[in-house]
């Protein structure tokens, strides 16, 4: 095996690359900052945000949600990219689900945006498949041993979203109100969304 | 593949690192123009998702973990470039080496060799006509096989018995498709393993599902 080690640092690299492409007008520097800016901007944690708290104030479209996510998650406008199946596991009480990709690092992007960088964390990908009670302790969610745990590996298109559990004292709460709560972690299942302080 | 990127359940990646919770997803620029090179490269490649997938599992390990996520997925589009003969060898080193003053000759422009294939729709999911040979509750087994083609079977999972806990969406097999030799779509059941199963019987308690293609599995007689 040759261990490439080149002496280019990678921001060089990348810039020699995408120089290569333009002049041969094989790729739009505006379609780059098309799609950055997208994922930058536009496409988040806020969508996924949405669907929870829709989930959570609408039981028929929870039931939809549960039944076919891709086509739920579609009726608030998501898709795109990392969509083309989205299937939704829901928390409960007795069990708490959490999403990793042990072989890559497939995430929801329509409804969650890019993965944050623990997510891509050789670490959680390979512990999370062997010991995560130990590693969402570590994150700092313990859950209670009478809580079973559902691990799900992104390992097809079929893409992994939580719906996490509805917190108490929220019931006045507006849907609005309801989305700015949920986080990023909740829907992957690294953490529980926590009541308004 | 039996590769580096096949990293489920292994030992010695230590700590989780967590950014703050609101961090934006790129946090050098140069991650942001490889991001989107490298979504472009598939097209520009000719080729498809599952062939981007097996560059990843094709990168040595440097440059899978050295440069992080973005740095793989550079890598990647490089390769797929290189496959296809839009780059000549060298051509990205030369072209950074120039860009930092250095006096070099960077390597033509090649005929470009794009895979000769087309995909019969958009994505990976498709219908197949036949019936699933498994349904939800049937105890299945993963395979024991390993392959230098793309493969979406993890080492982890192999040998395990476990019980069919969804019939998903049919998919084009990683094994034919990421070579351009075929979709040959197959249904894809989510498997629902114990961890006693995967780990033996000192492992946490937690069930652990993967979505897995049907010749992936095996009637667990058992």
């Amino acid at each position: 095996m040759t261990i490439t080690d080149d002496h280019v640092p990678i921001s060089l690299r990348t810039a020699a690359l995408e120089q290569l492409l333009t002049e041969r007008e094989l790729v739009d520097p505006s379609l780059l900052d098309r799609f950055i800016s997208m994922y930058e901007n536009d496409v988040g944690p806020m969508n996924g945000a949405k669907v929870v708290a829709r989930a959570w104030t609408d039981p028929e479209y929870r039931a939809r949600l549960l039944e076919d996510g891709t086509a739920a998650i579609g009726e608030l406008g998501f898709k795109g990219p990392q969509g083309e199946v989205i299937e939704v596991v829901e928390n409960t009480g007795d069990v708490h689900n959490v999403v990793v990709c042990t072989l890559c690092s497939c995430y929801p992007w329509p409804i969650l945006g890019l993965p944050p960088g623990w997510y891509k964390d050789p670490a959680y990908r390979s512990r999370m498949a062997r010991e995560p009670r130990t590693l969402l302790a570590e994150m700092g969610l313990e859950l209670a041993d009478d809580v079973e745990l559902r691990v799900h590996d992104s390992s097809s298109e079929v893409r992994y979203m939580v719906l996490p559990q509805r917190p108490a004292g929220t019931d006045d709460l507006s849907e609005e109100e309801l989305a700015a709560l949920v986080t990023r972690d909740a829907m992957v299942g690294v953490a529980v969304v926590a009541p308004p302080s | 593949m039996d590769s580096i990127a096949d990293i489920g359940g292994m030992h010695g990646f230590g700590t989780v690192t967590r950014e703050p919770p609101d961090a934006p997803p790129f946090d050098q620029p140069w991650q942001k123009r490889a991001f989107g090179m490298a979504l472009l490269s598939m097209r520009v490649s000719g080729t498809n998702l599952e062939a981007f997938r097996h560059a990843l599992e094709r990168l040595d390990p440097v440059q899978y973990f050295g440069e992080g996520y973005f740095g793989r997925w550079l890598h990647c589009a490089e390769r797929l470039l290189l496959d296809s003969s839009i780059l000549a060898p060298g051509a990205v080193e030369a072209r950074a080496r120039a860009l930092r003053g250095e006096d070099v000759e960077e390597p033509g422009t090649p005929e470009p060799a794009r895979p000769d294939y087309q995909p019969t729709a958009a994505g990976s999911t498709r219908e197949v006509d036949h019936e699933p040979r498994f349904g939800v509750g049937d105890r299945v087994r993963a395979r024991r096989f390993g392959t230098p083609r793309h493969s979406r079977l993890p080492r982890y999972v192999r040998g395990a018995s476990g019980t069919v806990e969804r019939v998903q969406p049919a998919h084009v097999l990683p094994e034919t498709h990421a070579h351009f030799e075929g979709e040959n779509p197959e249904h894809v059941y989510k498997v629902a393993f114990s961890s006693v199963a995967l780990w033996g019987e000192d492992a946490e308690p937690f069930t652990l599902t993967v979505d897995l293609w049907e010749s992936y599995l095996e009637e667990d007689a058992a």
